[in-house]
C-alpha cells in the first residue's frame, strides 16, 4: 500500500475480491458478489458474513478482482458468433425416426 | 464481474475501444439491447447518462440501506424479549449487507467505494426520506417492518428486472431477505394487537398514524412531477411508475390493516369499485421536500451518527491494515514453518 505524502489518514482503497460460493457439495462454486478486504483471510471472513447468513453455502472462494482476466466485450462477434452457424453440433440437428428419437 | 480493475487489464492489454468505432453504432446496439430486454453488463458500452443515472440511483439506494440501520438500531438494546432482540439484530445486519451488495454494484460502474462513502458523509448524496423520522416506541420497529419494508419491497421487485445486470442481481438477493423483514414486523404487531394491553394496542395505532404518510412518500413525487422518470423508464432502470407503485401498496396494505385491527390515518381512504382500487387522500408534498432537503425530524442526527461511526471506526481500519502488513512481512521473513 502506498503512503500518502500528507498527514491525512490513508484513504487508499482496500483491494476488491470476487466471492464464489458452493451452495452444496455436488454443485460448482458460483460467483455471488464482491468484498473489499485487506487480505485473503479478511476477504473470506467478510464473504462468510455477507453471503452465507442463511445457509447459502458450504464452501467459499475469494479471488483478487485484479487477477481475473476477462474477454473484451468488443471481441464478442469474433469470439462467439462463429458458433451460431454450427447447428450440426447440437443433437436436435439430426432428424431420426420417431421410434428411436429418444436416443 | 464486479470489478472496475478489469477495465485496467483490458487497457493494459491494448484491448481499448477501436479508434474507428462509431459511437452511433454503439448507441444503436445499446438501444437494441434495451428494446430486446437484454441485460447490460459492466464492461458493455453504455451512454454516459445511463451510467450516471445508475450510479446516482444505486448509491442512493445503498446509502438508504446503511442509514436505515439507525432508526431500528435504536431499539436493539431495548427489545422486549431475547427472541425479538435476535430478530432485530439479524434484520439490521441484513440492512448493512444490502448496503454492501449495492455499493459493490455501483462500483462496477467505475466509481470507488471511498467516493461513495464520502458523498454520503459530506451530505452531497441523498438517501431515502423515510429514515429521517424517529422511532419513538417499540411499536415503531414492527411498523417499520410492515409498512416501510413493505413499501420497499413494492419498489424493489420491479428492479429485479432492471436493465443493469449487477443491480438486478443485487435486488434479487435483497428482495428475498426483505420478505423476512416485512413478515417479522407484521407478526410482532399482531402479537401486540391480539395479546397486548390497551396501552400496547394504542402504541401500535400511534406508530401506524405516524408512519403511514411517510411510507406513502417513499414512492417518490407524483408521476406528473417526477423529473427523471421518463428517461429511466426508457432505459429500463425503472419499470413501474411512482404513482402506480403507491396505489399497489395502498391496495395491498388496507386488508392487512383490517386483519391487524388498526385504522389507517386517512379519512379519504375508500374502496372505489369503478377503478378497482382504494382512493386515498392528498399527500403533503411540502413535508416530503422539507425532509429531502434536510429539514426532517432526524436528518442531522442520522448524518452525525454516520460520521461518528466512520471516525470512531478509523482505528479498526488502520489496525486491519497494519495486521495485514505484518502478516505479509512475517510470511516473507519466516517462509512457512510447515
Amino acid at each position: 500500500m502506498t503512503q500518502t505524502p500528507t498527514d491525512t489518514p490513508r484513504r487508499d482503497e482496500w483491494p476488491l475480491w470476487e466471492v464464489f460460493v458452493r451452495a452444496k457439495n455436488g454443485l460448482e462454486h458460483k460467483h455471488c458478489g464482491s468484498v473489499h478486504a485487506v487480505d485473503a483471510r479478511m476477504a473470506l471472513e467478510l464473504a462468510r458474513d455477507l453471503y452465507t447468513r442463511r445457509q447459502e453455502g458450504v464452501s467459499i472462494w475469494v479471488v483478487r478482482s485484479d487477477q481475473i482476466v476477462a474477454s473484451d466485450p468488443d471481441a464478442k462477434p469474433e469470439l462467439f458468433d462463429p458458433s451460431a452457424d454450427k447447428i450440426y453440433r447440437h443433437p436436435t440437428f439430426y432428424r431420426l425416426p420417431a421410434e428411436v428419437d429418444h436416443m | 464481474m464486479y470489478t472496475q480493475a478489469m477495465d485496467l487489464i483490458a487497457k493494459e492489454a491494448g484491448n481499448t475501444t477501436p479508434a474507428t468505432a462509431e459511437p452511433e453504432a454503439y448507441q444503436r446496439e445499446f438501444d437494441a439491447k434495451i428494446d430486446r430486454g437484454d441485460f447490460i453488463e459492466p464492461k458493455d458500452w453504455m451512454p454516459e447518462g445511463y451510467r450516471k443515472t445508475l450510479i446516482r440511483q444505486i448509491s442512493q439506494h445503498a446509502h438508504s440501506e446503511v442509514v436505515g440501520m439507525l432508526p431500528e438500531g435504536n431499539w436493539i438494546t431495548r427489545a422486549p424479549t431475547l427472541k425479538r432482540k435476535a430478530i432485530l439484530l439479524a434484520k439490521v445486519q441484513d440492512e448493512g449487507g444490502h448496503g454492501l451488495y449495492l455499493y459493490a454494484a455501483a462500483e462496477t460502474l467505475g466509481v470507488s467505494r471511498t467516493e461513495l462513502i464520502e458523498a454520503l458523509l459530506s451530505g452531497k448524496a441523498k438517501y431515502s426520506s423515510i429514515f429521517n423520522y424517529p422511532t419513538l416506541t417499540w411499536a415503531d420497529v414492527g411498523v417499520i417492518g410492515w409498512l416501510v419494508d413493505g413499501a420497499a419491497i413494492m419498489n424493489q421487485i420491479p428492479l429485479c428486472k432492471c436493465s443493469y445486470g449487477p443491480y438486478a442481481r443485487a435486488m434479487v438477493r435483497i428482495c428475498k431477505e426483505e420478505s423476512f423483514h416485512q413478515r417479522q414486523g407484521y407478526e410482532s404487531l399482531l402479537v401486540m394487537m391480539r395479546e397486548g394491553t390497551p396501552e400496547q394496542k394504542a402504541m401500535v395505532q400511534d406508530a401506524v398514524n405516524r408512519w403511514w404518510w411517510p411510507a406513502l412518500m417513499m414512492f417518490g413525487p407524483p408521476d406528473s412531477e417526477s423529473v427523471h422518470s421518463p428517461q429511466s423508464m426508457r432505459w429500463g432502470i425503472k419499470r413501474v411508475s411512482n404513482d402506480e407503485l403507491r396505489q399497489k401498496f395502498v391496495d395491498a396494505t388496507v386488508p392487512q390493516a383490517e386483519v391487524l385491527g388498526v385504522t389507517l390515518p386517512d379519512p379519504h381512504l375508500k374502496w372505489n369499485p369503478e377503478r378497482g382500487h382504494y382512493d386515498f387522500g392528498p399527500i403533503n408534498w411540502k413535508a416530503f421536500w422539507d425532509v429531502i432537503n434536510g429539514h426532517g425530524p432526524c436528518n442531522r442526527d442520522r448524518m452525525a451518527a454516520r460520521r461518528r461511526a466512520w471516525e470512531e471506526g478509523a482505528w479498526v481500519r488502520e489496525a486491519a491494515e497494519a495486521y495485514a502488513e505484518k502478516a505479509k512481512r512475517r510470511a516473507t521473513t519466516h517462509p512457512t514453518a510447515a
